[in-house]
C-alpha cells in the first residue's frame, strides 16, 4: 500500500508510536491543565466593614452562617483575625468549590478591595492575628553578612517546625487521608505569615512566642532565597529526593543506554 | 515441499568464514617494547588467545558492560572525590560560599560535601557524575541480572557465576548506601538513624549490635570514618576481586548466544575481540562514561546543601533512600505495627526485623540456589550455551515475573507518600492497597505470565505451520477475501523451532521389591511433583512432519474450497515470497 | 557434586519422562532422529554499502574520523572553559532555569569529549572493520577423564608425601590452629569496636538528675529559649529540647546523642478532646508534650494535624492519635509515643519534673526490662 503500512513492522515503529501517543497526551494535558493561579495581593487600604459583611452574607454565609458563628458545613471564623481571611481568600481556597479533605489553593475570586472587606469584617468579629506589618514580610536579600547569617538562620528553624510536612525545599508532602502540605514555591512571603499565624487546614499555628515576627521573617526570607537560588547541579526534578532521581536513572539513564546498545548490535546499512 | 536447507550442516561454514582458530601468518616479527615485554612475559601466547575470542552480538549482552564501565567511573570518580572529601564528624561552623548555611554548626564530612559542590571547580560535576554513575550501576546491574535470568543463561555450567553475580549485585546495594550516608546531611542522617533503628530490632544481640557499630550511642562520631572506609576500602576491594572472577568466567564459559540458524549449542558464532569488540566494547565505555557525564551536567542529584546538615530533630517530608533501597523501606512502611510482641519481657519487633534484617539476605539466598533448584527440578547435566527465549521456558519466566512483581510492591511502597500527594489519593487506602497486592500480586502475574508465553509459543508453531500474515488481503473471484500467508524461510522457521521443550517426569517405579516406599521414592516423589509444576503446561515446537500435514490440509482445503483457505503456496505465493526476501534484504 | 557420576546414575533413578520409553532423562522431542527440524545453518553474508562502495567507505572514514576530531574539540573547551567561565557565573537554561555556567560547560565539553570518542570508535567497528562472523568452537567445560585421573594422583601424591593421611595428629592439631587463628583478629574487632553501655538507651537527659534533682525547663528548638505556659496557644506546636541540652551545646560535645533521644513535640489541644485521663494529668490544662522520636526506627514524627490531632512520621508513615495518648491508629509503629510530664514552675514557665517513665525510641530486646 503506502510507505507507511510497509514500515509497520519496522522495529522503531513502536517506538516512534510511543513517543507519539506521549507527546499527543502530554500536549492536550499542558492545554487542558487548569493554569495556576495568580495569587498576587497587594496590601489593601481601605476597610469597609459594612461592604465586608455585604459580601460575607452574600458570598460566604451559606457555610460559615450569617453572623459567622460557623454551621455544619462551616467553622466559626469568631477570632480567626483578618490573617486568616486574607489567606484563604486570597490564595482562591475560599470560597471552598466543594466538599474536599481540604481547601486547594485554587483562582482567586475576589479583588484586593474586597479581600480587605471581608477581613475587616471578619477582624471586627472577636480579636485575631491581623494582617502582618509590612515590615515582617519584606524578605531580606542575601548579601551582607548580617543578612546572610539571618537567612542561614531561618533555614535552620524551617528545618525544624516545617521540613516534616512541606519538604526540604518547600516542595510540600503528604498527610494523612488524602491531606497534603502544599508546596511553597511561588507563594507571598505575606500569605506565607498569615499561614504560620493563622494554622490553615491541617497546619498547626505558630504565633508570635513560638515564633517571633522576626523569626518568621527569616524563615520567609530562607525560602525565597532558596526559591531565588541558581540550581547549581542543573534539572532539579521537583526537589523530591531520591524518588525521583531513581526513576530518571531508570528512565532516561538506562534508556539512553540501551539505545545506544541497540544501535552498537545492529547491524551497518 | 519440505524446506529444509540439507545443504549444509548447521556448524559448516561458509564460503568467506574463517574458523576461529585460524591464524594469520605473522606479517612482521614481535620487536621493540612488545618483544621486551614478551621476552620477560611471554605474553604473546596470551595474546592471541585473547585477540581472537569471539563475543556474539545482541545488545542485551551490553546491559553486564554498562554495570562495568559504570563501576568503572565510580572508583575513578571516587578516587577523586577522596582528595576533598573529609569523612569527620567531629561538628564545625560553616564559612564556605553556600549562603544559607553560613555560620551553621555541622560535621566536619557534611562541610566537605558542600566545599566539593561550591567551592572546588568542577567539584560539583564529579561528586554528579559519581552518584549518577552509582545509580545507572545498580539499575545495570539488576537488569543484566533479569536478562541473565530470563534468557536461563545461569545454566550449567555458569551456576557459578551467576552466584557470584547475585553477591555483586548485593555488594552493589551495601555500597551504594554507604556511599548514600557519607555527606552526613538531613536525609542521610534520618537513613543511618533508621538503619540503627533496625539494627537494635535484632532479637537477643540488636543493642550490643547497635553499639558496636556506631561505637557508642547513636550518632556519635565513629559511623561517618567507619562507613567511609567500608565504601572506598572494604566493599570496593570485594567488589573488584569477585568482578574480576566474574569476568573471567565469562571468557572461560565463553559468551552464550541467542538461538539462530548456524548458531549451536557447540559452537559461539560473533566477532573477535580484535578488533571488533575493542572497538565496540571499548568505545561503549566512553559511551557510557560520556553519557553519565552529559547527564550530571544537566541533572541535578542529591542536592545536599538544601537537605541542611543532620541532627536528629528536624526531618524532611519525603525521606527515603536512594532506589536500590527502596524496596526495603516499602516493606517496612507495609508491616503492620501488631506483629510486635514481648515475651518475658523481652521484645520481638517483628514488624522491623523481617523488613530490614531478613529481607535483604533472604531474598539474595533464594535469588543465589534459583540455579540449583530449576537444575534439580529438571534434572538436566547438560551444558547450556544457546539461551532460550523467555517465552519457551513459561514457568521460569512466570517465577521470575511474579518475583518482580512483589519487588515492585515493596518499590511503590517506599514512594507513598509521593504517589499521594502527586495522585491526590489517600496515603493510608494506598499503603492498604500495597498490602493486599503484596500477596495477589505475584500469583496473578504468574498466572498472566504463563498464559501470555504459551500463547506466544502456540503463535510460533502457527507461523511455522500456516506461515505469516502478509498484509496483502486477496478477493476471490465468489467475493471471498482472505489474507496471504507467506511461508517463512528455513532461517526465520529456525529460531521458532529449535528449542526443547521439557516435559514432566513420571514416577516408574516407587516402591522396592518388598512393595515399601524407599526414602529415596519420596525425594523423587517431590521432584516429579516440582516437574509437574514446571512443565505441565507445554508447547512443543512444531515438526516437520507437522508442517507436512498442514500443507495437506491446505492443498485438501483448496481443492475443497476452489481456491484454498489459507492458500499457502497459490500461483502467485510463490512471487510473494520472492518479494519479501528482497524486502528484507533491502531493510 | 560431581555430574559426571550423576549422570550416569540418572539413568537408574526411578525418574523418566512422561512419554519417553527407556531413554534417560530426556524428553523424547529431544533425542536425535525424532521428528524435528534441522539447523539450516548460517545465513549468507548481506554485504554493507561500505564493502562494495569506496565512496560509502570513504564517507565512513570521514564520519569517524569528525567525531573524533569533535570530541578533541569537547576537550578543548573544557579545559578553555575551566580557567575562563568564573566560579559564580550563572545563565539561564530552558527547561532548567537559572543555573551554574561552570557545571553545565565544563559537564557538557567532558560528556562530549568522551562520548563522541565512544560513537566514533562504534561507528567505525560498524562500517569499516570487517563484519564477518566468526565462529568459535566450544568444549566441554569438564576435564577428560584421563586430566581428571591425572589431577587426583599429582594431588594424593603430595598429600601422600606430607605423611598426612598416616599421621593424624599432624592433621587435627593443624586444623585445629587454623581454626582458632582467626579469634584473635575477631575478637579484636568484635571486642573494641564500641563501647557497649546498653543501659543508655533507656537514658534521656530529661532525667532530672542531670539537672541537680531540679525540674528541666522546655526549651524551644533550635533557639533554646524557656517556654512559658500562658505562650502555648491552641492549635500551637513547639519543638522542644531540654534545658539541660545547653551544657552539651557549651562544650560541643555530643550534641546530637543527646538530642537524638531527647526530641519533644508540646502542643496545646482542648483538654475535653483527651480521652485518656493520665494524659490528661501528665499535661497541663491540654499542654501536652510527648517524645517526637518514632517508636518505629527513631525518625522524628514531626507532622502535626492541627485539626484531626494526628501526629504522622514522615518516614514510615506510622500515625499517632494524640486524644488517645498517642496511641498508634496506623502504620507499622507498635508502641505508642511515651509522654513527658509537665507542669508549670513559679516563673510560668513549663517543666518536667520527672523525665521520661519508659525508654524512648524505637524497640530493642531489653527494652522493657
Amino acid at each position: 500500500m503506502n510507505a507507511l503500512a510497509t514500515r509497520r513492522r519496522h522495529p522503531a515503529a513502536i517506538a516512534v508510536l510511543l513517543l507519539l501517543g506521549l507527546l499527543v497526551t502530554g500536549g492536550a494535558y499542558s492545554f487542558l491543565a487548569p493554569k495556576d493561579a495568580n495569587a498576587a495581593a497587594s496590601a489593601a487600604a481601605a476597610d469597609d466593614v459594612a461592604k465586608g459583611k455585604d459580601l460575607f452574607i452574600a458570598n460566604c454565609a451559606s457555610c460559615h452562617g450569617v453572623g459567622a458563628q460557623g454551621t455544619k458545613s462551616g467553622p466559626s471564623l469568631v477570632g480567626v483575625g483578618a490573617a486568616s481571611v486574607d489567606f484563604q481568600v486570597g490564595t482562591g481556597r475560599m470560597p471552598l468549590a466543594g466538599p474536599n479533605v481540604q481547601a486547594p489553593q485554587n483562582k482567586v475570586k475576589f479583588d484586593d478591595e474586597q479581600i480587605a472587606a471581608l477581613a475587616a469584617f471578619v477582624a471586627s468579629l472577636g480579636p485575631g492575628p491581623a494582617i502582618p506589618e509590612e515590615k515582617y514580610t519584606t524578605v531580606i536579600e542575601p548579601g551582607t553578612p548580617e543578612n546572610n547569617k539571618a537567612i542561614a538562620e531561618g533555614g535552620e528553624i524551617f528545618r525544624v517546625n516545617c521540613a516534616m510536612c512541606h519538604n526540604f525545599a518547600g516542595a510540600g508532602g503528604a498527610l494523612t487521608r488524602g491531606k497534603y502540605a502544599p508546596a511553597l514555591d511561588g507563594v507571598t512571603p505575606r500569605h506565607m505569615y498569615e499561614a504560620m499565624v493563622s494554622g490553615p487546614q491541617s497546619m498547626p499555628v505558630f504565633n508570635d512566642t513560638n515564633l517571633t515576627p522576626e523569626s518568621k521573617q527569616k524563615v520567609i526570607s530562607y525560602l525565597k532565597a532558596q526559591e531565588n537560588q541558581t540550581n547549581v547541579g542543573g534539572l532539579t526534578l521537583g526537589n523530591l529526593g531520591p524518588v525521583s532521581e531513581g526513576l530518571f536513572a531508570w528512565v532516561f539513564g538506562l534508556g539512553i543506554l540501551i539505545g545506544c546498545a541497540v544501535w552498537l548490535g545492529k547491524k551497518a546499512a | 515441499m519440505s524446506t529444509i536447507n540439507e545443504t549444509r550442516p548447521a556448524d559448516a561454514l561458509r564460503a568467506g568464514d574463517r574458523q576461529a582458530d585460524e591464524h594469520a601468518s605473522a606479517t612482521k616479527p614481535l620487536g621493540g617494547i612488545a618483544g621486551w615485554m614478551d621476552d620477560r612475559l611471554g605474553g604473546a601466547k596470551g595474546v592471541s588467545f585473547l585477540a581472537k575470542k569471539v563475543f556474539p552480538d545482541h545488545w542485551s549482552f551490553m546491559l553486564g558492560e554498562i554495570a562495568m564501565y559504570s563501576m568503572i567511573v565510580c572508583l575513578l570518580t571516587g578516587a577523586f572525590l577522596t582528595f576533598w572529601f573529609v569523612p569527620s564528624a567531629t561538628q564545625v561552623v560553616y564559612d564556605g560560599s553556600y549562603v544559607p548555611l553560613q555560620g551553621v554548626t555541622m560535621s566536619d564530612a557534611y562541610r566537605s560535601t558542600l566545599g566539593i559542590s561550591f567551592d572546588i571547580r568542577g567539584g560539583l560535576l564529579i561528586r554528579q557524575i559519581h552518584h549518577w554513575a552509582a545509580l545507572i550501576f545498580v539499575v545495570a546491574v539488576f537488569v543484566h541480572m533479569a536478562r541473565v535470568f530470563f534468557t536461563g543463561a545461569f545454566r550449567k555450567p555458569r551456576e557459578i557465576n551467576w552466584v557470584f553475580g547475585t553477591i555483586l549485585s548485593l555488594l552493589a546495594c551495601i555500597e551504594g548506601f554507604a556511599g548514600y550516608s557519607l555527606p552526613d546531611d538531613l536525609l542521610s542522617g534520618t537513613g543511618i538513624r533508621a538503619m540503627n533503628g533496625f539494627i537494635q530490632s535484632a532479637p537477643v544481640i540488636g543493642s550490643y549490635l547497635s553499639y558496636f557499630i556506631f561505637g557508642g550511642a547513636f550518632p556519635g562520631e565513629a559511623i561517618i570514618p567507619r562507613l567511609y572506609s567500608v565504601h572506598v576500602l572494604l566493599i570496593p576491594a570485594i567488589l573488584v576481586g569477585l568482578f574480576t572472577a566474574h569476568i573471567l568466567l565469562v571468557f572461560l564459559h565463553k559468551h552464550t548466544q541467542f538461538p539462530g540458524p548456524g548458531r549451536t549449542n557447540k559452537n559461539v558464532v560473533g566477532y573477535p575481540l580484535m578488533p571488533v569488540y575493542i572497538a565496540k566494547a571499548g568505545g561503549f565505555f566512553f559511551i557510557v562514561f560520556g553519557v553519565i557525564a552529559l547527564i550530571s551536567a544537566v541533572v541535578t542529584i542529591n542536592p545536599i546543601w538544601a537537605y541542611g546538615p543532620y541532627d536528629p530533630s528536624p526531618i524532611t517530608a519525603g525521606s527515603q533512600p536512594d532506589w536500590y533501597m527502596g524496596f526495603a523501606d516499602g516493606a517496612l512502611r507495609l508491616l503492620p505495627g501488631f506483629l510486635e510482641f514481648e515475651t518475658f519481657g523481652f521484645t520481638w519487633s517483628m514488624n522491623i526485623f523481617p523488613g530490614s534484617l531478613i529481607l535483604l539476605p533472604l531474598m539474595w539466598t533464594i535469588i543465589g540456589v534459583y540455579p540449583f533448584v530449576e537444575a534439580w527440578v529438571t534434572g538436566d547435566k547438560r551444558e547450556h550455551h544457546l539461551l532460550d527465549r523467555p517465552r519457551n521456558a513459561p514457568t521460569r519466566t512466570a517465577i521470575g515475573i511474579a518475583g518482580i512483581s512483589m519487588y515492585v510492591v515493596l518499590f511503590l511502597a517506599a514512594g507513598n507518600d509521593l504517589m499521594a500527594i502527586k495522585l491526590h489519593l489517600s496515603i493510608n487506602d494506598i499503603t492498604q492497597t500495597l498490602r493486599v497486592l503484596f500477596f495477589v500480586a505475584p500469583p496473578v502475574a504468574f498466572w498472566i505470565t504463563k498464559r501470555i508465553c504459551l500463547s506466544l509459543q502456540r503463535a510460533d508453531r502457527q507461523k511455522v505451520l500456516h506461515g505469516r500474515e502478509t498484509g496483502t488481503i486477496w478477493r476471490h473471484a465468489d467475493g471471498r477475501f482472505e489474507e496471504i500467508h507467506a511461508p517463512l524461510t528455513p532461517e526465520e522457521r529456525w529460531v521458532l523451532v529449535q528449542h526443547e521443550s521439557l516435559e514432566p517426569l513420571e514416577l516408574t517405579a516407587g516402591k522396592d521389591a518388598n512393595g515399601v516406599d524407599s526414602p529415596i521414592a519420596r525425594k523423587e516423589r517431590l521432584r516429579a511433583k516440582f516437574s509437574r509444576f514446571y512443565f505441565r503446561d507445554r508447547v512443543a515446537p512444531a515438526t516437520p512432519s507437522e508442517l507436512e500435514a498442514a500443507h495437506h490440509e491446505h492443498d485438501d482445503h483448496a481443492a475443497a474450497l476452489d481456491g484454498g483457505h489459507e492458500a499457502i503456496e497459490p500461483a502467485a505465493a510463490g512471487q510473494e515470497r520472492e518479494t519479501v526476501k528482497a524486502d528484507k534484504q533491502h531493510g | 557434586m560431581n555430574d559426571h557420576e550423576t549422570t550416569d546414575h540418572g539413568k537408574s533413578t526411578a525418574l523418566v519422562p512422561a512419554s519417553s520409553d527407556g531413554h534417560d532423562l530426556l524428553p523424547a522431542s529431544l533425542i536425535t532422529g525424532v521428528d524435528q527440524f534441522e539447523n539450516p545453518g548460517l545465513p549468507p553474508h548481506i554485504h554493507r554499502a561500505a564493502d562494495d562502495d569506496p565512496a560509502a567507505a570513504k564517507r565512513a572514514e570521514r564520519q569517524v574520523a569528525t567525531l573524533f576530531g569533535l570530541s578533541m574539540l569537547a576537550t578543548l573547551v573544557f579545559v578553555v572553559s575551566y580557567f575562563a567561565v568564573p566560579d559564580e557565573a550563572t545563565f539561564f537554561l530552558p527547561g532548567v532555569g537559572l543555573t551554574k555556567t561552570q557545571n553545565v560547560v565544563l559537564g557538557l565539553s567532558l560528556g562530549f569529549s568522551i562520548f563522541l570518542i565512544g560513537i566514533g570508535a562504534v561507528h567505525w567497528a560498524k562500517t569499516l572493520m570487517s563484519d564477518e562472523e566468526i565462529v568459535e568452537e566450544r568444549h566441554e567445560q569438564a576435564s577428560t577423564a584421563e586430566q581428571r585421573a591425572k589431577a587426583v594422583a599429582v594431588v594424593s601424591e603430595g598429600v601422600g608425601s606430607t605423611q598426612l593421611p598416616r599421621r593424624p595428629v599432624l592433621k587435627y592439631s593443624l586444623g585445629g590452629a587454623l581454626g582458632l587463628f582467626i579469634l584473635p583478629l575477631g575478637l579484636q574487632v568484635a571486642g573494641s569496636l564500641g563501647p557497649t553501655n546498653i543501659e543508655e538507651l533507656k537514658h534521656t537527659i530529661w532525667d532530672p538528675k542531670d539537672n541537680g534533682g531540679k525540674p528541666i525547663r522546655l526549651m524551644r528548638d533550635p533557639e533554646m529559649t524557656p517556654i512559658r505556659f500562658d505562650e502555648v496557644t491552641s492549635g500551637s506546636v513547639f519543638h522542644v529540647m531540654p534545658e539541660t541540652l545547653q551544657k552539651y551545646i557549651d562544650e560541643g560535645k555530643h550534641v546530637l546523642e543527646a538530642k537524638a533521644k531527647a526530641a519533644v513535640i508540646l502542643i496545646r489541644l482542648d483538654p475535653d478532646l483527651i480521652k485518656v485521663q493520665k494524659a490528661k494529668d501528665w499535661g497541663v490544662d491540654g499542654v501536652v508534650a510527648y517524645s517526637k522520636i518514632c517508636t518505629h526506627v527513631g525518625c522524628a514524627v514531626g507532622l502535626y494535624e492541627q485539626q484531626t490531632h494526628h501526629l504522622l512520621c514522615p518516614c514510615h508513615q506510622s500515625t499517632f492519635d494524640l486524644t488517645e495518648d498517642c496511641a498508634v491508629i496506623f502504620g507499622p509503629a507498635k508502641r505508642a509515643l511515651p509522654q513527658l510530664k509537665i507542669t508549670v514552675d513559679d516563673a510560668g514557665y513549663l517543666v518536667a519534673p520527672a523525665g521520661f517513665a519508659e525508654p524512648v525510641g524505637p524497640s530493642f530486646w531489653e527494652r522493657a526490662r
